[in-house]
């Protein structure tokens, strides 16, 4: 809990100087580039940009405590208003990519460390190779155009319903599959070379309950670590696949941040996501140690 | 006594097993005989490398094939032939007709399930029983072994337990079924000595109790006195002697025996330098020519490197291969 505390505040604070240090300045932005002096000069007044960069930080972070973190630049909305209305749609895409590049991974990793150099291990194999060199926006491109463009079996555009949600959660999902299915297979492979499946074995247990019973159980628990923490990045790759998809989430809200310089929108974006990134890391330690007996007890 | 009980529980002939890498073959037994007698305790005694383990995978039907390859031979285990059994025969043997208990517990009980769940898969496994009878089951046996009769130890998780008790519900695993025989490799060797002794005493009783056979792995012939009838030494992955515990240790023939039993650290001998043997047990990919034991004998001539020397008894059941066997001796001063 206190790692949590202190990594928000270490966030918040390398947004706080990075933000100040990309070059542009938000008043002339919203100001225009014809703008007069002493409009921008007014605009800075009102933006509180024009105080000493110790008493701008100190309120920053005053601001980052209530979870407030000011209007929006340019819509003069609350930051954490926007960001929360745009949440849900991200966090659905990134549960859905996590679910089914787990769907993928976990069977075929599993099956191809047992049936080692099987028909299924050079299916994994060749799957993983290209999970990993193709980027998910490439995916994703090519999903929308054989399975929407050409088949008309997804919607092109548009979001609310889950058919939206398919395509884009598939060429997150697959991206990381790769990683996932590597890393299952590794550790399933280990785990059948320990001395254990050689008792299990020894007591007449059928092949399946060796496998999937007393090293699958084993093999699971690094592969859940990584599976959680994949969570979050995959709100990073949400990000992009909006993009492509054109999906009124967070990232196109970011982005649109970005392009604006509206200050307290990325400020508040970057944060959060730290926030959630964080969170989710937290609450994985504390899912290991349930299913991990050997930490329970410390 | 049963009538059962002259006839062998075990009974391995000729076994031959080769390992085929792609780097060479690796002869591992190169023909040995054992046999083994319910309610007796045969002891097999070598250095590491020297082809105990693989006799014990190869009657539990665990050695995976490749790379091993069982030559020639015969393994009969009661009224079946243990070699050409299906697997699935095989695996019905397992755990229910001959346990097995192993080295380090900790490591070979698995870290992720409770002792409880660990016992009780194999009665559910072998005998369809029900969870609440099994339990009741499992408790009946971490009490014979000395775990008591609390709930607690089925609830542990392995690491919960110090050594010995994961020795002990090792040995409670192994024996649930009620096997006829049980396999130990060298199941006290991790343990400190006070706890050797406990768990040495435990499988004694069980033995008794449960009138089983044990073919005891070890290299430790300290171990093996305490806990045999009968001992076969194996080299290189030949049995060079075998007779009854009391004839080897007062009057082995082979010089690889006696030179074992001189390594033996003696309370007698206190103070004088420890007897070891030179050199070690030869790999498997390139075993002597001749009596594989011949570099590392003191008493060897030319001849023991072109001959393999055939095993003759030597009455009483007592067999040794050597080919001076009454002819030369090693000093035990030196």
């Amino acid at each position: 809990m206190g790692r949590l505390f202190l990594t928000v505040l270490l966030i918040s604070s390398i947004v706080f100087l990075v933000v100040r240090v990309i070059p542009g300045d938000p008043a002339s932005v919203i100001a225009g580039i014809d703008a007069d002096p002493s409009a921008i000069t007014a605009i800075r007044a009102k933006l509180g940009t024009d105080k000493p960069i110790s008493t701008q930080y100190l309120q920053w972070l005053w601001s980052v405590m209530r979870v407030d973190f000011g209007n929006s630049l340019i819509s003069g909305q609350p930051v954490t208003a926007l960001i929360l209305e745009r949440l849900p749609l991200t966090l659905t895409l990134a549960v859905l990519g996590i679910i089914i590049s787990i769907l993928i991974a976990i069977p075929l990793g599993v099956l191809s460390a047992v049936k080692r150099w099987s028909w299924w291990d050079y299916l994994g194999m060749i799957f993983s190779q290209i999970g990993m060199a193709v980027p998910s926006f490439w995916l994703g491109i090519i999903l929308l155009l054989l399975l929407s463009v050409k088949l008309n079996w997804f919607p092109l555009f548009g979001s609310g319903t889950v058919r939206h949600l398919v395509l884009p959660a598939l060429s997150l999902g697959i991206a990381r599959a790769a990683v996932l299915l590597r890393l299952t297979r590794a550790s399933m492979v280990e785990e059948l070379s320990k001395e254990y499946v050689v008792t299990a074995r020894s007591k007449g247990l059928p092949e399946r309950m060796v496998n999937y019973k007393h090293a699958l159980k084993n093999a699971l628990l690094p592969v859940t670590t990584i599976a959680g923490i994949q969570l979050g990045y995959m709100l990073g790759g949400a990000i992009i696949i909006e993009q492509v998809f054109s999906l009124p989430g967070l990232g196109r809200l970011f982005l649109f941040g970005i392009y604006q310089r509206d200050f307290p929108l990325i400020q508040g974006g970057v944060v959060f996501v730290a926030f959630i990134f964080s969170f989710i890391n937290f609450s994985v330690d504390i899912l290991y140690s349930l299913l991990n007996p050997k930490i329970r007890v410390s | 006594m049963t009538a059962s009980a002259n006839t062998p529980l075990l009974t391995i002939n000729g076994l031959d097993i080769r390992f085929e890498q792609t780097g060479g073959v690796a002869h591992a037994l190169r023909g040995i005989d054992l046999s083994l007698v319910t309610g007796r305790t045969h002891a097999l005694v070598g250095e590491s490398g020297s082809g105990k383990t693989v006799t014990s995978m190869a009657v539990m039907g665990l050695l995976e094939t490749p790379p091993a390859r069982i030559h020639s031979g015969e393994i009969r285990f009661g009224g079946s032939d243990l070699l050409s059994i299906s697997d699935a025969e095989h695996r019905k043997i397992r755990g229910r007709q001959i346990g097995m208990i192993f080295q380090e517990p900790g490591k070979y009980l698995n870290p992720a399930f409770t002792i409880g769940e660990q016992i009780t898969e194999t009665l559910r496994v072998h005998f369809g029983m029900a969870r609440r009878s099994a339990t009741a089951k499992a408790l009946e046996f971490l009490a014979l072994v000395g775990l008591g009769k609390s709930q607690r130890v089925l609830k542990n998780y392995p690491h919960e337990l110090s050594g010995g008790m994961k020795q002990r519900a090792m040995i409670a695993m192994a024996i649930c079924c009620h096997p006829a025989l049980l396999i130990a490799d060298e199941p006290t060797t991790a343990l400190d000595v006070t706890l050797q002794l406990q768990i040495l005493r435990l499988i004694k009783e069980l033995k008794n109790r449960f009138d089983m056979g044990i073919l005891f792995i070890s290299h430790d012939l300290g171990v093996v006195y305490q806990i045999s009838d009968h001992v076969s030494v194996i080299y290189a992955g030949k049995i060079v002697e075998s007779a009854d515990r009391d004839r080897i240790f007062s009057q082995p023939l082979h010089p690889y025996t006696r030179l074992l039993l001189l390594s033996i650290p003696d309370a007698a001998k206190r103070g004088q330098r420890l007897r070891a043997i030179p050199g070690g047990v030869p790999d498997a990919e390139h075993i002597p020519s001749g009596c594989s034991f011949h570099p590392r004998c003191p008493l060897a001539e030319s001849r023991c490197s072109k001959e393999i020397p055939p095993t003759k008894a030597y009455g009483d059941g007592h067999l040794a291969a050597c080919f001076f066997i009454g002819k030369k001796w090693i000093d035990s001063s030196k």
